[in-house]
């Protein structure tokens, strides 16, 4: 029986491998449908049609988490690392009989790389749906509060 | 120190045949004085006419340094101004677009100005009478630029007056923007969203010269463009049909031999365009409906010959980048002598399916956003070269490759893809661009 706990757990366990860089099992999170999307507008609709900073699929996904590996991935030289400061995710919605799951979660998320650190805040929705008895990601979607600026590179996944 | 100030000779012996000095990428001062000569001199690319779609409807942008603000009048006639009051200077529009209504104010003290940057009204006006303000420069309103061209609706502005025209100034190299407005069935384009931005901690001409660097992308993009490809065979199992991403991300890893034949054109004034007989974005799936569409509007041949035109990058110097067959215009923006803010604009072919649309978007967010990993290989490089070139073992950076002796500068040619000629042909027009007003140039010359 998913509750809002499993639902909770689920985004602390992700935010925790995404921190501690256990790449493959952040992926085997995502349903193979599943989507990562940061939006470049306020409250935006769609993806596809307006500009996005990232709309990736389970293969650009896999791709992004290869290439961190890299030999000759030389932006990775020296490697980033990450931290995601969570607040206690809100239950958007949690339905079993109509396998809806989603929560939105207010971030704080740093990532350093040699001597230097930039630090993001947002906003994490997830749409999630139940596989046997756990929790896979349909949608992660990633709003910053500051989606307009310039930034430079954000090389891992907030 | 005043090394470079007023010494025209001293700038234009920082570059050479085959090789730049570091100054050029480095130096603060040469920094100052490319906004002051460089950006002033030359025809500067301020925003799309779409953008100013109805009366009242501004945009604003900077020329170097100099904060300037476009705006659509009620005639219909659209006019650049300096961005700045004539009373305080206070900036008259500080967001990047938007709509002032029947004319603008200032917040500070509530002096107007009419669209056409006349001057409209100042509050208690009889403070002024007997002033002799009819005589003042701010009587005059928004300084107007006058060197403002709309062309096919790209907007350009040209702060000095030194005698090249628009129409010398981009020569032939205009048919880049024309083959990519030729593109929309309705031969119209239109901006219909924010572009990406992304900062870069390099100088901005180590973006502009790598727009038609052909032999990086099999090197630096191995990472990103060649891990795409592996993951994609890995993982294609039974599928037959190339996914749109990977369609955009497979051409970065075509081998030498690709980009030596697909040729670069160089024009004069420091523009060129590499994939002359063909580029990375010839073989993308034809999308539903388009051929059509293309044929309907400009008949078979002419059709053809508009979509058969596939040119890869295209430099408009000094600091813009026009890729027609995408849509996209990329702004390298000068912060300073080591920052560069990139604004990459996508184009919405008027007319054309909404799939060419996502396409381009896509690719603009593969490669050219904060985000994207092909970014992030190109930033690497740039950034390592802007601390490598803090070395005094070798102050000059070489820009050698296929070089002939005698080589002309300000000419139209095609040649080999692989060749650095491009680079040398942006950097002849830089040393022009900025010695064209350096008084000790006039001096010499007596």
């Amino acid at each position: 029986m998913i509750t809002e706990k499993t639902i909770t757990d689920f985004i602390y366990r992700e935010a925790d491998l995404l921190d501690t860089m256990q790449w493959q099992a952040w992926l085997d999170l995502f349903h193979p449908e599943g989507r990562y999307w940061m939006p470049l507008e306020w409250q935006q609709q769609d993806p596809v049609l307006q500009p996005s900073l990232m709309y990736e699929d389970l293969l650009l996904l896999k791709v992004r988490v290869e290439r961190l590996a890299g030999e000759r991935t030389f932006s990775q030289k020296p490697k980033s690392r990450c931290h995601h400061l969570l607040q206690a995710p809100q239950i958007v919605a949690c339905d079993p009989e109509a396998g809806l799951f989603k929560a939105r979660t207010s971030y704080i998320y740093t990532e350093t790389r040699g001597d230097l650190l930039e630090r993001f805040s947002g906003w994490a929705s997830h749409d999630l749906v139940q596989i046997g008895d756990g929790l896979k990601i349909k949608l992660k979607r990633v709003d910053l509060v500051n989606f307009d600026a310039p930034f430079g590179n954000i090389q891992l996944f907030m | 120190m005043d090394r470079y100030r007023n010494n025209a000779f001293a700038v234009e012996a920082l570059v050479r045949d085959t090789e730049v000095h570091r100054d050029v990428y480095v130096d603060p001062e040469i920094f100052e004085l490319e906004m002051e000569h460089l950006f002033p001199n030359s025809w500067i690319y301020i925003g799309h006419a779409s953008q100013l779609s109805k009366p009242g409807d501004f945009i604003t942008a900077n020329i170097g340094r100099q904060p300037v603000l476009a705006s659509r009048h009620t005639d219909g006639a659209i006019h650049v101004f300096y961005n700045r009051c004539p009373h305080k200077g206070v900036k008259i529009a500080s967001e990047p677009c938007g709509n002032t209504g029947k004319f603008f104010r200032c917040p500070y003290h509530a002096w107007s100005f009419k669209t056409d940057g006349s001057l409209l009204a100042i509050p208690l006006r009889k403070g002024y009478e007997g002033t002799g303000f009819g005589d003042a420069q701010a009587n005059e309103g928004l300084s107007k630029i006058r060197n403002v061209v709309v062309y096919r609706d790209f907007i350009f502005a040209q702060l000095n007056d030194n005698g090249v025209s628009f129409a010398d100034y981009f020569g032939e190299s205009l048919s880049t923007i024309d083959n990519m407005v030729d593109r929309s069935p309705e031969g119209k384009l239109a901006v219909v969203a924010a572009p990406i931005r992304y900062m870069h901690t390099c100088n901005w001409k180590m973006l502009v010269e790598n727009q038609t660097d052909t032999c990086h992308p099999m090197v630096a993009h191995e990472s990103s463009a060649g891990t795409a490809v592996k993951v994609w065979k890995r993982e294609q199992g039974a599928s037959t049909e190339t996914p749109m991403a990977v369609q955009l991300y497979g051409p970065f890893m075509s081998p030498y031999e690709f980009y030596e034949q697909s040729g670069i054109r160089i024009w004069p004034n420091g523009h060129g365009h590499t994939g002359v007989a063909n580029s990375i974005h010839s073989n993308y799936s034809d999308i539903e409906g388009y051929l059509g569409q293309m044929v309907a509007a400009y008949g078979e041949t002419r059709a053809h010959e508009i979509l058969g035109d596939v040119r890869h990058n295209t430099v408009y110097f000094p600091n813009i980048m026009v890729k027609g067959a995408v849509a996209i215009l990329r702004n390298f923006i000068p912060i300073a002598v080591d920052k560069t803010l990139v604004e990459s604009w996508v184009y919405r072919l008027v007319g054309a399916p909404d799939k060419l649309y996502e396409r381009a978007l896509m690719y603009n967010r593969f490669i050219n956003a904060p985000t994207s990993i092909v970014g992030h290989d190109d930033l690497e490089m740039y950034e390592r070269a802007q601390e490598g070139l803090k070395s005094n073992g070798n102050q000059w950076v070489n820009l050698q490759r296929l070089y002939e002796a005698g080589e002309q500068a300000d000419v139209t040619a095609v040649i080999n893809g692989t060749s650095e000629r491009q680079m040398r042909n942006q950097f002849h027009a830089w040393a022009k661009f900025m010695t064209i007003d350096m008084d000790s140039h006039v001096e010499a010359a007596e």
